[in-house]
């Protein structure tokens, strides 16, 4: 909302300070300051000049040498715009002068001639583009004058954010009220030049014709046919209006709230519906058909409808129109129509003032995706109380500058009339909620200023004015819509009270119900397990192009991924090729988030949270005394294994992909950008694979050249984790230990895996750990197998083993090996 | 220079062994230098020093300790040479100024570790972490927090739709009514997590970001409690000489409502102290008593407070990153500098 400083003064009596000053205080009253626009501030310097005469420049064809009094005596100017000449007043620089941009003015020499100062264009000015000439000044001046004043720029325009409670802060009598509430004083309208005595003071000053649902005067007719939409409709005639251009009084006051003038009487509605905060409409009276106004929903015929500002809307039935004999003339409360607008050949005006239902002008305004003036204010109130006061300060303002007379009485058509609400307020309540307490006269005293009444206390148990007491508060209409309830009632003792004024300290308080979530606690040390491995954490949004998820978003922007992400790792990719192209050869990223999969029809979609990793250049960063190697499987086969050990507590598992077709053990594919037959898979303590580690396939990310092989990594997280399991501990060893190397010829079709279980299987219970210590092919090894060598330590609690025990045990496991698997110790 | 003076003889011998070990230019040609002199069997010296019992007793003395003196400098010679060709620097062992072995930085996203600092210091002050779905319904988005659909107040957060009434939550506070149904008082959470806007990138604004919500609902709980504990936690993050302040403001499931705004006091590196311009952290407010009841609870015996907060902004505020859009990079030159 755009606030003109200079109105908001003259409606609060000893509002004082600057532009910064108010600001300060709207924001601590809740409606705080985004931007000041002051556009005479930077032209503080420069003054009315008059230029006495113009004559040619000696030495220069498009120059001129001017006698100027800028008020401080005749002094000569070289001026090169074309349009200067004698005896007109311009805006002036004289010598020491600062223009916008910090130019200051010097004395100087130009072509052989002394100029003194500077006649100013408006973009010199910076008031604009105007660079054609200099801006002649219409009027009469004194030379010397400040330009500013004599302009009316020394205003400030503050653009006020209010929050969507407040429509009543939408007008400057609403802000002005906040202002003046602080002094306990009230708002008074400011001077209507030339208007009727009463202008500063309206609300039944003329008479008015009522009617429930349809009123006649004067040939007039309005008549309401749904009560619950349209709550009251107002109409005032006026005859013999001059349309013009409004007067620079009215004219400036528009500009400081932010508005474009456009004619007298379009002026006065919005003139109107900035300072108090009612819209208004003004209908070319001669082109009202029937002179009759109906308020109705949109007949099925009526499918579209020209706007005011040019635009053809589509109609739906369920909106509200205002119609005269012929159709429809205005969206209520939205915008008026073409058709009956007012124009310069007006002569004969309707002035209206309704009052609509918030949840109507909000359907309608939505459906049709526009916003007006109009149907931001009456979306969030317009005071039922203030209509008459409205209309009739629109009708002052007109008198004031476009003539006419009224025609009759005023039309007022009300099928619900407002009654203002009275809301018991506890003294003991304000005290629970707000934690101090507050006596009957101090709730009084902060109410009032803004318009609440106190009509009456009851006393509960204890005697009136003690805690028990119960105050009657009558609420303005303004405020009507906002409070409603004891607890708007509190809020506003607390905003007036100053929230600064109460105490900020720490009482005790009992601890919550709710347990951390455990998720969060996995999380974390999933974060501090992958930043241990030297893997930096990144976030990105969940939004994904299509192949990516199967979740929608039925009203994405264009700018947005009209997806929801099924997997993390697609972006992580991205986020590899951002790294690779920025010349980042070594990029090992995380992250945790959320994945989506579509659910039954109309369900929210499944959510999981995933963990993922992306590794691509060197496994350690480059050192003196090695060679560079690239992360190669193995380390992504580790990385595989400490996640697995923390998200599933110590279980879980990582095996090889189940084959080299592209699917999974349970015949599954495995996603499409590993590698599979570079690729692991992730299996929960239920057996479920829950997630892929493996080589990304060339062509998934967009690579230079010199980039090396890219690793990923993604596993879904479970809802609930595992606990932690309790250890039992195992006391240490007593007895030494018996170690035997065993080198295996195994055939390339069976997996180390595999025989390694079996070596466990079979060599009994005191076989303490065994150890995969080499892998061989070549020289010695047959065709089509390699050398495996394993490390079989065994060990006793009880006892120290003989040789011939543990000899026996191999021999076992040697004969197991051979006679199952084929595996043979290597001759 | 004659045979028949042994004196004569070491000192030639030792100018011929010194220069032999001058000139050796690798550790072998140092060892065979050193059996050629000094060899138990047959070096040059030990044999003279061996030989000293065929000399006249009365030179025996003088060659003797003549020859032990040769033995000792040309073993301080060799000493030095082998320790010379052993490298220039490494007089003393390894030269210990190389660079280590470096390993890769690991480190948290500096919006994850917003998230952490403010998370610990509600830890601190008795909070737990609660989570809820990052798609949920118009009831726990907006009604079930005293936001009708019908209201402007639903539109100014714009939000993002998946099908009819299910959207992708446009606030963390969906999580207050989830768990307020799920536990009963008192209730102390914090609730971190992605919300989402329909919102189109720039400096100040993305489709998703970070939020943290709060919630404290038990009976007896006050303005002031609310009040005391954001602007404790305040000082905890900023510093004690951190000024707060609670502006009126309006959100629909709160009342009365704040945004917080807090003054900070920067110290300079020449140790110069200023003040910040106040800077807005939060909104905040009690909880409505809608809100209260919605969730099951009686709003005349329970009373509470909640905020929601970016950690994002606070992230920004804190590094100096002017532009939103770089946490999303996760160009690996950034993320290290958080490491």
């Amino acid at each position: 909302m755009n606030v003109s400083l200079r109105l908001l003064k003259e409606m609060v009596p000893g509002l004082e300070g600057s532009a910064e000053d108010v600001a300060g205080h709207l924001a601590l009253r809740g409606a705080p300051v985004d931007e000041i626009v002051s556009p005479g501030e930077a032209l503080a310097d420069i003054v009315v000049g008059k230029v006495l005469s113009a004559a040619q420049h000696p030495n220069a064809d498009r120059l001129s040498v001017c006698e100027v009094d800028g008020g401080d005596g005749v002094v000569q100017v070289v001026c090169g715009a074309p349009n200067v000449k004698g005896g007109t007043f311009y805006p002036f620089a004289p010598v020491g002068a600062v223009l916008p941009g910090d130019f200051k003015i010097k004395k100087a020499k130009i072509r052989g001639e002394v100029s003194q100062g500077m006649l100013c264009s408006a973009r010199e000015l910076g008031l604009g583009q105007e660079h054609d000439g200099i801006l002649e000044l219409e009027g009469d001046f004194t030379p010397g004058d400040s330009f500013v004043g004599a302009l009316g720029l020394d205003d400030a325009t503050l653009d006020v954010e209010i929050t969507a409670n407040r429509g009543d802060l939408l007008s400057h009598a609403g802000v002005a009220r906040e202002l003046a509430s602080d002094e306990g004083g009230a708002v008074r309208l400011a001077e209507i030049p030339g208007g009727p005595e009463w202008a500063r003071e309206p609300g039944d000053r003329i008479e008015y014709t009522v009617g429930q649902s349809r009123v006649a005067s004067r040939g007039v007719t309005i008549e309401i046919s749904e009560p619950t939409l349209c709550h009251r409709f107002l109409g005032i005639i006026i005859r013999g209006v001059k349309v013009g251009p409004s007067p620079a009084w009215l004219q400036e006051r528009l500009r400081g709230m932010g508005a474009r003038p456009i004619n007298n009487v379009v002026d006065a509605t919005n003139y109107v519906m900035h300072e108090l905060g009612q819209p208004m409409h003004a209908y070319d009276l001669d082109r009202v058909g029937g002179g009759s106004l109906t308020v109705r929903l949109a007949g099925e015929s009526e499918s579209t409808f020209s706007t005011l500002d040019g635009e053809e809307r589509a109609i739906m039935p369920s909106m509200l129109m205002v119609c005269d004999a012929d159709g429809p003339v205005g969206i209520g409360g939205v915008m008026g129509g073409l058709d009956s607008e007012v124009e310069d050949d007006t002569t004969n005006v309707l002035l209206e003032a309704a009052l609509w239902e918030p949840k109507q002008i909000r359907r309608t305004r939505r459906a049709l995706v526009m916003s007006t003036d109009a149907s931001y204010r009456f979306e969030r109130g317009v005071d039922p109380e203030g209509m008459k006061a409205a209309i009739e300060r629109c009708l002052a303002v007109i008198l004031a500058t476009a003539g006419g007379e009224v025609d009759g009485p005023g039309l007022d058509c009300c099928p619900t009339p407002f009654v203002s609400a009275v809301v018991d307020l506890r003294l003991s309540r304000i005290e629970r909620v707000l934690g101090i307490p507050f006596d009957a006269e101090a709730v009084e005293s902060l109410l009032r200023p803004l318009g609440f009444v106190v009509e009456g206390a009851r006393a509960g148990e204890a005697p009136t004015g003690g805690p028990d007491t119960v105050l009657q508060v009558r609420v303005p209409g303004y405020r009507s819509y906002d409070v409603t309830r004891e607890v708007d009632l509190i809020e506003e003792v607390a905003r007036t009270h100053g929230f600064d004024q109460f105490p900020d300290t720490l009482g005790p308080a009992r601890p919550g119900t709710v347990p951390d979530h455990p998720l969060f606690l996995l999380e974390d040390e999933l974060r501090a397990g992958l930043v241990a491995e030297g893997l930096l954490e990144a976030h990105t949004p969940a939004f994904a192009p299509p192949g990516e998820g199967d979740v929608e978003v039925s009203n994405p922007l264009a700018s947005t991924e009209p997806f929801m992400r099924a997997a993390l790792l697609p972006a992580l990719l991205r986020r590899i090729e951002h790294n690779l192209a920025h010349g980042n050869r070594d990029a090992r990223l995380f992250e945790i988030g959320t994945s989506f999969r579509r659910a039954g029809a109309g369900e929210a979609p499944h959510e999981a949270t995933h963990v993922a990793t992306v590794l691509t250049g060197l496994r350690a960063p480059s050192h003196w005394s090695q060679p560079d190697a690239p992360i190669e499987v193995w380390d992504l086969k580790a990385l595989s294994e400490v996640v697995t050990k923390i998200v599933f507590r110590g279980s879980g598992q990582v095996r090889p992909h189940g084959g080299t077709d592209g699917t999974d053990a349970a015949g599954r594919a495995i996603p499409r950008h590993f590698d599979p037959e570079l690729s692991l898979e992730i299996v929960d303590p239920d057996g479920a694979v829950v997630g892929f580690a493996g080589r990304i396939v060339d062509g998934a990310v967009d690579t230079p050249v010199w980039a090396g092989d890219v690793w990923g990594l993604e596993v879904r997280l479970p809802e609930i984790p595992p606990a932690r399991p309790v250890v039992t501990h195992l006391p240490l060893p007593t007895f030494p230990a018996s170690e035997r190397d065993l080198a295996l010829t195994v055939p390339d079709t069976l997996a180390a895996a595999d025989v390694r279980a079996h070596i466990e299987q079979a060599a009994g219970k005191e076989l303490e750990s065994v150890e995969l210590f080499d892998v061989y092919t070549g020289e010695g090894v047959s065709e089509a197998s390699r050398s495996i060598a394993f490390r079989l330590r065994f060990r006793s609690p009880t006892r120290t083993l003989k040789d011939k025990d543990v000899d026996k045990r191999v021999q076992v496991v040697l004969k197991r090996l051979e006679e199952d698997l084929g595996v043979t110790r290597r001759g | 220079m004659s045979d028949s003076n042994p004196i004569d003889a070491l000192t030639a011998l030792e100018a011929e062994a010194l220069a032999a070990i001058e000139a050796a230019e690798d550790g072998d040609t140092l060892e065979r230098v050193r059996v050629t002199y000094l060899g138990r069997s047959d070096g040059r010296i030990s044999a003279i020093l061996r030989g000293l019992g065929q000399l006249d007793p009365a030179m025996r003395p003088k060659v003797g300790q003549r020859a032990n003196q040769v033995k000792s400098v040309v073993s301080t010679a060799l000493e030095e040479r082998s320790a010379a060709l052993a490298g220039p620097a490494a007089a003393g062992g390894l030269d210990l100024s190389l660079p280590s072995r470096p390993r890769w930085k690991g480190g948290l996203h500096p919006i994850t570790q917003a998230v952490d600092e403010i998370w610990h210091i509600f830890r601190d002050l008795g909070f737990s972490r609660a989570r809820g779905p990052e798609a949920d319904t118009e009831w726990y988005n907006f009604e079930a927090l005293n936001t009708p659909l019908d209201h402007p107040a639903a539109d100014e957060q714009d939000t993002l739709y998946l099908v009819d009434s299910v959207l992708l939550r446009s606030h963390t506070s969906p999580v207050q009514m989830r768990t307020m149904e799920q536990y009963d008082p008192p209730i102390r959470i914090i609730a971190p997590g992605w919300v989402y806007r329909r919102d189109t990138y720039d400096a100040t604004h993305t489709p998703a970001f970070m939020q943290i919500e709060g919630l404290v609902v038990d009976e007896g709980v006050s303005f002031v409690d609310f009040k005391a504990t954001l602007a404790e936690f305040a000082r905890r993050y900023w510093g004690p000489d951190t000024q707060v302040r609670f502006r009126p403001s309006f959100f629909p499931f709160t009342e009365p409502s704040a945004e917080v705004d807090v003054k900070r006091v920067i110290t300079r590196p020449d140790g110069s102290r200023h003040e910040t311009d106040w800077l807005e952290i939060m909104g905040a407010g009690m909880v409505d008593p809608n809100v209260i009841a919605n969730a099951g609870y009686d709003p005349e015996r329970y009373t509470g407070w909640a905020f929601g907060m970016g950690p994002a902004r606070i992230a920004m505020m804190k590094h100096g990153v002017d532009d939103l859009r770089t946490f999303f990079e996760n160009d690996v030159r950034f993320l290290e500098q958080f490491s």
